[in-house]
């Protein structure tokens, strides 16, 4: 076998602008727009060999953020490092990097005026793994007509091409930018049990954005928060679980349980309260909490994820 | 599968534990692989990896190289001393305390206790 080992990637203190622009006023003074900041410092480590979920709001810096690991865009300042452990590189004009990353986004990343099957003889010659077994049989799967122009499919299969190309590179660094739009629940469900057996046979480094959490949280080994271009976390899938817990009982027991925590979400029924709460119980508050019949509950990522990007809390 | 509120590698390992107390799973036999584990319930491999790793330590699986994972001998004894040393402290004292609340006398609890004892020895 000649699969390269998986790639991971380091960004540190990354700030990029965009539509960054210079005026000339009617005095002659030049000026210089900064129209917008996509990142603004974030830095973060990609562990090779997880798949890790990438999430964040609508223009938090997810796609910017996934641009750069695949040298589409490059930072106005900072530094973005990839590669396999102990060799990574900056990807930027870097064809060993580069050929070994693969980027897909929503559009599939095809040829437009070409059918399918010429945008697959392309990533067939520049992907070192690509796998034509794995290509034909998820296309099958997809039920894709490889002859048609990308034009002619609908929004949902040309996003299933997409996900069939970046399963069959096989690349050492594949990263899936909401690939699932468009997508019936059917065709990604389907997507979501390839990606894994695909991964278990052939472990690489897999990054996954999504706004479907709920769908996609138990494929993540590491997850990643973005919130308007910083990074608010990074770390394994099961410490972000840990971050809140929730109790459920009667008023009186579940506040003497919770004590001082904060306060991320407080729902009441009647005489019942269900409180989120931030940080973990004790052994000892857990079986007060048992004696007291107060239920003790795990928060869904989902839940942390709007609780934590919803106001602008910042996780100690 | 897996909606309870611990995490999923410890609901893996109790239903690995539960499918060796029931005798579903014997002694020696295989388990499913981490590769089968991630794409039967769509979670990630490294989620099955860390339940199995628990079970390992606990005795209760053993790696075969390059084979896979199978329930240890004795797992069966090991987690059925294990379970009988918490059933008291973990099931029957919270009912205990659950009857009191109810004011249900202890006499019918142990009236009860012994009428399904009694059942149960005649069932079987």
């Amino acid at each position: 076998m000649t699969t390269t080992a998986p790639f991971g990637a380091r960004l540190d203190d990354v700030v990029v602008h965009f539509g960054r622009s210079h005026r000339v006023l009617q005095n002659g003074t030049m000026v210089r727009d900064e129209a917008s900041t996509a990142l603004d410092g974030a830095s973060l480590t990609i562990r090779p060999g997880a798949i890790t979920g990438v999430l964040g709001r609508n223009g938090a810096g997810k796609t910017t953020m996934l641009s750069l690991l695949a040298a589409f865009t490059r930072p106005t300042s900072g530094s973005v490092l990839v590669g396999p452990e102990g060799a990574q590189e900056d990807p930027w004009e870097n064809p060993w990097i580069t050929s070994g990353t693969q980027l897909v986004r929503e559009s599939g990343d095809l040829m437009t005026d070409e059918k399918v099957s010429t945008s697959l003889k392309y990533y067939a010659d520049m992907r070192p793994d690509w796998s034509a077994e794995t290509a034909e049989r998820l296309l099958d799967l997809f039920e894709i007509d490889v002859r048609k122009n990308p034009s002619a499919l609908s929004r949902g299969k040309r996003s299933a091409v997409g996900a069939s190309i970046g399963l069959a590179t096989r690349a050492p660094l594949t990263i899936f930018d909401e690939v699932y739009l468009g997508m019936d629940a059917p065709t990604r469900y389907a997507f979501y049990d390839e990606l894994l057996a695909d991964y278990a046979e052939h472990p690489r480094t897999i990054l996954l954005s999504s706004h479907l959490v709920e769908e996609v949280e138990r494929l993540f080994e590491d997850v990643v928060v973005i919130d308007k271009g910083r990074v608010l976390l990074a770390e394994p899938a099961d410490e972000m679980r840990a971050r809140g817990f929730s109790l459920t009982g009667t008023k009186d027991a579940v506040e003497r349980i919770a004590g001082g925590r904060r306060v991320l979400h407080r729902q009441q029924l009647g005489a019942t309260v269900q409180v989120t709460l931030e940080g973990a119980l004790e052994d000892g508050e857990r079986a007060a909490a048992r004696e007291a019949g107060v239920e003790v509950g795990s928060v869904p990522v989902q839940d942390l994820f709007v609780r934590l990007t919803g106001s602008g809390n910042v996780p100690s | 599968m897996f909606d309870g509120p611990e995490p999923i590698y410890i609901q893996i390992a109790q239903m690995i534990r539960a499918q060796v107390l029931a005798g579903e799973l014997k002694e020696e036999e295989q388990v499913m692989s981490t590769t089968q584990f991630a794409t039967t319930f769509r979670i990630n491999p490294a989620t099955a990896q860390k339940a199995f790793a628990g079970l390992v330590e606990e005795g209760v699986l053993y790696k075969r190289r390059g084979l896979g994972m199978f329930v240890a001998p004795q797992a069966r004894e090991r987690l059925l001393a294990d379970h009988r040393k918490r059933y008291f402290e973990e099931v029957l004292a919270p009912a205990l305390q659950q009857a009191d609340i109810l004011g249900i006398p202890t006499e019918d609890v142990v009236a009860y206790v012994l009428g399904a004892g009694k059942k149960n020895t005649e069932e079987s």
